[in-house]
C-alpha cells in the first residue's frame, strides 16, 4: 500500500467570478517530490494556500498523513508540519537572517531574545541539512538565491516534514536553480516530502518523481516524471499544442539607437551598445545590475551623469520623455499597473495617453472626444484587446489586456525605436504567445526592438542578439544560437565576461 | 546675555520640556512600528491633560490624575484602532477626526465640568521627589519617563514581542505566513501609544500648568511625531530628538523679554521642527508597511 502524506478531496474554491479549484483532489507520496503545474489562473497557488491554511476552500477535505485535518491557519500547517515558500518571499528585509528564520517561534531568556542559543541551534539545523546562510547578515542585503535558502531553513526550523515550494526557480539564474535541486534532492534524501509548483516544463521534468497537471481550476492529469516528456504536458496544462515563436532571418539594418559610455553611479558604470533596425535585441542580467536605468535613461526618465546616447546618430539623452516619443520612441515599462497605465482611466484615456495633446486628439487644449472614442476603438479591434466598451476602466481588465492596451498604444503611433521591459511579466501562456507575436511582427516590419525580459527563455527565443549587463556594465554580446542557458547564467553571475 | 541663557537652569528646563513630547514620541514608535501611524497623538496628548486634571480636580490626587489621564489616551487609541486596523479606513483620516474629536470634547466637557470657559481651576501638581541627602528635586514624571524609554528600547530590539510588532510593520505578510495576529500585534502597539500620549499630556496640564486650558497642547503631538521620525523610529533617538526640540522650546521661554517681538520667538519651536524634518528627509526610512492597512 502506498503511504500518502496528503491528500486533498474535492477541494473547491470560488472567488468572485472565478473558480479557483473546483473539486481537486490530489495525492502526495511520503518522500517524494511532486510537482504541480500549470498556468497562471490554473489554480496552483489557490490550492497551496488552502493547504497551508492561508486560505479557506468553500468545500472539501484535507487528510494528512491519513487523518482528517481542518487547517484554518498558518499556525495548523505549521504544527502539522507543513511548510511553505512563497512566490514572493516571505521576509522582513530590515531584519537579520537569524530574526527572519526564528520569528514566531522565538526561543527566549527571560524574556528577552536569547541570541545565542538561538544561533547555535540554526548552526546545528544547517550543518544536518547542508544548507548554509550568513545569520547576522540583513535579509535586505541578500541575493535570491540565498533569500530561498533563509525561507527553506525557516520551515525546517520549524520542523516541517511537507514542503511546499511556490515557483520557486522563478527569479533564480539557472546556476541557483541548479543549487536549489541538488539541495531538494538532499532533502528528500533525509525523508522531506516537497510539492514543487511551477509552469517550467524542463524543470519539473528534472526533479520531480510524480506530476500533477491542473488546468483552470481542475486537475487533468497525473504522470510518473520518468516517463513524462515536454510535449505530453504541453498539451495538458494549456488544452493544444503551442508552437514557439520562430525568428525569420533578417539583415542587419541601419544604426538606430547607440550608447557611448553612459554613466549613472552607482547603478551603471559604463555602457556601450547600439542597436539596429529590424532586430530584437535581447537585455538579460539579474535585477539590480543597471537594466531599470539603463532603460529608463534610454527612454527619458533618468538623465546619465556622462556618457552619450544616440538615437538615429543625434544627440538625444538630455531630452524629456515627450520628446523622444515624439521623435520615434515607444516603451512599455516594466510595472504594467504603476507606471504604464493609470488604472482608474478608462481604456480611451490610456490609449491616447502620450498623444492626448496633440492634434487631432486635442483642439486648442481641449480633448476631441469623437476622434479619441474612434481610436480606441480601432486599438482595440487591431490588438484584440478583450473589453466590452472602451469607456471601461482599465483595472477591471486582466493582465494580459492591460498589457495589449500598452501595446495597442505604443506600436499605434509605429515607433522605430522600441524600448519593451518585462512585457510578459505574470501573464499566462496564451497572452504571452500573443504579445510575443506582436513584438515579432513589430521586428518584421523594421522595428528596433530592445526587450528585458527575466525569463531567460523569452530572451533566448526572441533575440536575434543578446546583451548581459553586470554591475553597470555590458559584460557580452552573445547569440541564442550559438550559447545554452547555462552559458548565459554565468556572464549574469559576472563568472564569465568577453 | 549668553551665559544667562545657557545654563544649567535651561537644560533643566529643556529637559521638563521634553518630557510631554518625548512620552507622545514613545507612544509614536510604538504605534508606527507595528505599521499604524498614529496622528491622533495631537489629540490624545489632549485627552490626556484633560483627564489628568478631571482625575485631580475630584480626588485630589494626582495619581489617580495621572491614570485617568493613561485611560482617556487609551480610549481614544482605541477608537483609532478599530477604525483603522479592523475597518481599514485610511489612518491620517481617522487620526484627523480623532484631534478634531478630542479638541471638541475636551472643550465641551470642560466647561460642562468647571463651569467655566477657557480653562479649569488650579490643581493640586504631584509631590516632587527629592534625591535622597540633597535638596535636588524631580519630578516623579521624569524618572518614570527615563524608565520607560529604557524599557522600550528593550521590549522593541530585545524581546520576543518586540521583533514580531516589527515584523508587523515591515512586512505584516511575512508576520501572517508565521502565524502571528497582524491584528492583535498592531492594536497593541496603537494602545500603547494611547497610554503613553495619555501621560505625555498628563505632565502638560498636572505639571507644567497646574491647570488645563482648551487647546493646550498647540501642536505638540505633530512636533512628538517629528521627534520620532527625527529619532528614526527608536525610543532612545525619539528622546534625543525630543530634547532638542525641548531645548528650542527652553529657549522660546529665555528669550521673551529680550526685546524680540514674541510672534517671531514662539516660532522657535516650530521652526526647529521644520529644519529638523527637512534635514532628515530621505534618510530615515520608516517600517516599510507603516500607514498600510493589513488585509488578508
Amino acid at each position: 500500500m502506498v503511504e500518502y502524506i496528503l491528500e486533498t478531496r474535492g477541494i473547491t474554491k470560488h472567488f468572485p467570478g472565478v473558480l479557483a479549484n473546483d473539486n481537486v483532489e490530489i495525492k502526495i507520496r511520503q518522500g517524494e517530490i511532486h510537482s504541480i503545474i500549470g498556468e497562471n489562473g490554473a489554480g496552483k497557488t489557490t490550492l497551496m494556500n488552502i493547504i497551508y491554511g492561508l486560505i479557506r476552500p468553500d468545500r472539501g477535505e484535507i487528510f494528512y498523513k491519513g487523518k482528517k485535518v481542518e487547517i484554518s491557519n498558518p499556525s495548523v500547517a505549521i504544527r502539522l508540519g507543513i511548510g511553505m515558500v512563497h512566490q514572493h518571499f516571505m521576509l522582513v528585509p530590515p531584519f537579520t537572517v537569524w530574526e527572519n528564520i526564528v520569528l514566531g517561534k522565538e526561543i527566549t531568556r527571560r524574556g528577552v531574545l536569547d541570541k545565542a542559543s538561538i544561533c547555535s541551534e540554526l548552526r546545528r539545523l544547517m550543518d544536518s541539512y547542508g544548507l548554509s546562510v550568513p545569520l547576522e547578515e540583513k535579509v535586505e542585503d541578500l541575493s535570491v538565491g540565498i533569500r530561498q535558502k533563509v525561507e527553506l531553513i525557516k520551515l525546517l526550523y520549524r520542523g516541517a516534514e511537507l514542503l511546499i515550494l511556490d515557483e520557486p526557480t522563478a527569479l533564480l539564474v539557472p546556476q541557483e536553480i541548479e543549487e536549489l535541486f541538488e539541495i531538494l534532492e538532499n532533502l528528500k534524501k533525509q525523508g522531506k516530502t516537497i510539492i514543487f509548483i511551477s509552469h517550467k516544463l524542463k524543470e519539473v521534468l528534472r526533479i520531480s518523481d510524480r506530476i500533477t497537471v491542473m488546468r483552470r481550476g481542475k486537475v487533468v492529469g497525473e504522470v510518473e516524471g520518468r516517463t513524462a516528456d515536454e510535449e505530453t504536458l504541453a498539451r495538458l496544462m494549456i488544452g493544444k499544442t503551442l508552437e514557439s515563436p520562430q525568428l525569420e532571418a533578417y539583415e542587419r539594418g541601419e544604426e538606430v539607437l547607440r550608447l557611448e559610455g553612459v554613466r549613472l553611479l552607482p547603478r551603471l558604470k559604463n555602457i556601450n551598445l547600439t542597436l539596429y533596425k529590424g532586430e530584437i535585441l535581447g537585455l538579460a542580467g539579474i535585477e539590480g545590475n543597471g537594466q531599470k536605468e539603463l532603460l529608463e535613461i534610454i527612454t527619458g526618465l533618468l538623465t546619465p551623469e556622462s556618457g552619450k546616447v544616440f538615437y538615429k546618430n543625434r544627440e538625444v539623452q538630455h531630452l524629456d520623455p515627450r520628446s523622444l516619443r515624439e521623435i520615434g520612441i515607444g516603451f512599455i515599462p516594466e510595472d504594467r499597473q504603476t507606471t504604464g497605465l493609470i488604472l482608474d482611466f478608462t481604456v480611451a484615456e490610456n490609449i491616447i495617453l502620450g498623444r492626448h495633446y496633440k492634434e487631432p486628439y486635442s483642439i486648442r487644449g481641449k480633448l476631441n472626444l469623437p476622434v479619441i472614442k474612434k481610436t480606441a476603438v480601432d486599438i482595440v479591434k487591431e490588438y484584440d484587446i478583450r473589453t466590452s466598451t472602451v469607456d471601461k476602466y482599465v483595472r477591471f481588465l486582466s493582465g494580459g489586456n492591460q498589457q495589449k492596451v500598452i501595446l495597442g498604444r505604443e506600436l499605434y503611433s509605429e515607433p522605430e525605436l522600441l524600448i519593451a521591459s518585462q512585457p510578459t511579466r505574470g501573464l499566462d501562456v496564451g497572452a504571452t504567445e500573443m504579445i510575443h507575436n506582436l513584438l515579432l511582427s513589430a521586428r518584421k516590419k523594421g522595428m528596433a526592438i530592445l526587450l528585458y525580459s527575466s525569463d531567460l527563455d523569452e530572451i533566448m527565443t526572441l533575440s536575434d542578439r543578446i546583451a548581459v549587463i553586470y554591475n553597470g556594465e555590458i559584460v557580452g554580446i552573445l547569440s541564442p544560437k550559438e550559447i545554452d542557458e547555462a552559458t548565459l547564467g554565468l556572464y549574469m553571475t559576472g563568472a564569465r565576461k568577453d | 546675555m549668553i551665559g544667562g541663557i545657557l545654563s544649567l537652569e535651561l537644560l533643566s528646563s529643556a529637559l521638563r520640556m521634553s518630557v510631554p513630547l518625548t512620552f507622545a514620541s514613545l507612544g509614536g514608535v510604538f504605534s508606527e512600528r507595528g505599521g499604524v501611524v498614529n496622528i491622533a497623538l495631537e489629540g490624545i496628548m489632549l485627552v490626556g491633560a484633560f483627564g489628568a486634571v478631571v482625575g485631580t480636580y475630584f480626588t485630589n490626587n494626582p495619581w489617580v490624575g495621572l491614570l485617568t489621564a493613561m485611560l482617556f489616551g487609551f480610549l481614544i487609541a482605541l477608537i483609532h484602532a478599530v477604525v483603522s486596523i479592523t475597518f481599514r479606513i485610511n489612518q491620517i483620516i481617522s487620526g484627523t477626526a480623532l484631534n478634531i474629536m478630542a479638541t471638541g470634547l475636551t472643550t465641551f466637557l470642560s466647561r460642562l465640568i468647571f463651569k467655566a470657559a477657557g480653562s479649569s481651576p488650579h490643581i493640586e501638581g504631584m509631590v516632587q521627589w527629592r534625591f535622597p541627602g540633597t535638596n535636588w528635586q524631580i519630578s516623579p514624571l521624569i524618572v518614570i519617563m527615563f524608565a520607560v524609554i529604557i524599557i522600550s528600547q528593550i521590549v522593541i530590539f530585545k524581546t520576543r514581542y518586540g521583533l514580531r510588532l516589527r515584523a508587523c510593520g515591515e512586512n505584516p505578510y511575512a508576520a501572517d505566513s508565521l502565524g502571528i495576529d497582524v491584528i492583535r500585534m498592531r492594536y497593541s502597539g496603537v494602545l500603547i501609544s494611547g497610554i503613553l500620549g495619555g501621560l505625555g499630556g498628563a505632565f502638560l496640564s498636572l505639571e507644567h500648568a497646574r491647570v488645563f486650558v482648551e487647546g493646550m497642547t498647540t501642536g505638540r503631538g505633530f512636533i512628538a511625531l517629528a521627534g520620532m521620525i527625527f529619532g528614526r523610529w527608536t525610543p532612545l533617538g525619539s528622546f534625543s530628538a525630543c530634547f532638542l526640540f525641548g531645548l528650542a522650546e527652553a529657549l522660546r521661554m529665555r528669550l521673551e523679554g529680550f526685546g524680540i517681538p514674541t510672534q517671531f520667538i514662539q516660532m522657535i519651536p516650530y521652526i526647529v521642527t521644520m529644519c529638523v524634518l527637512i534635514g532628515v528627509v530621505g534618510r530615515a526610512v520608516a517600517p516599510a508597511y507603516d500607514g498600510i492597512p493589513f488585509e488578508k
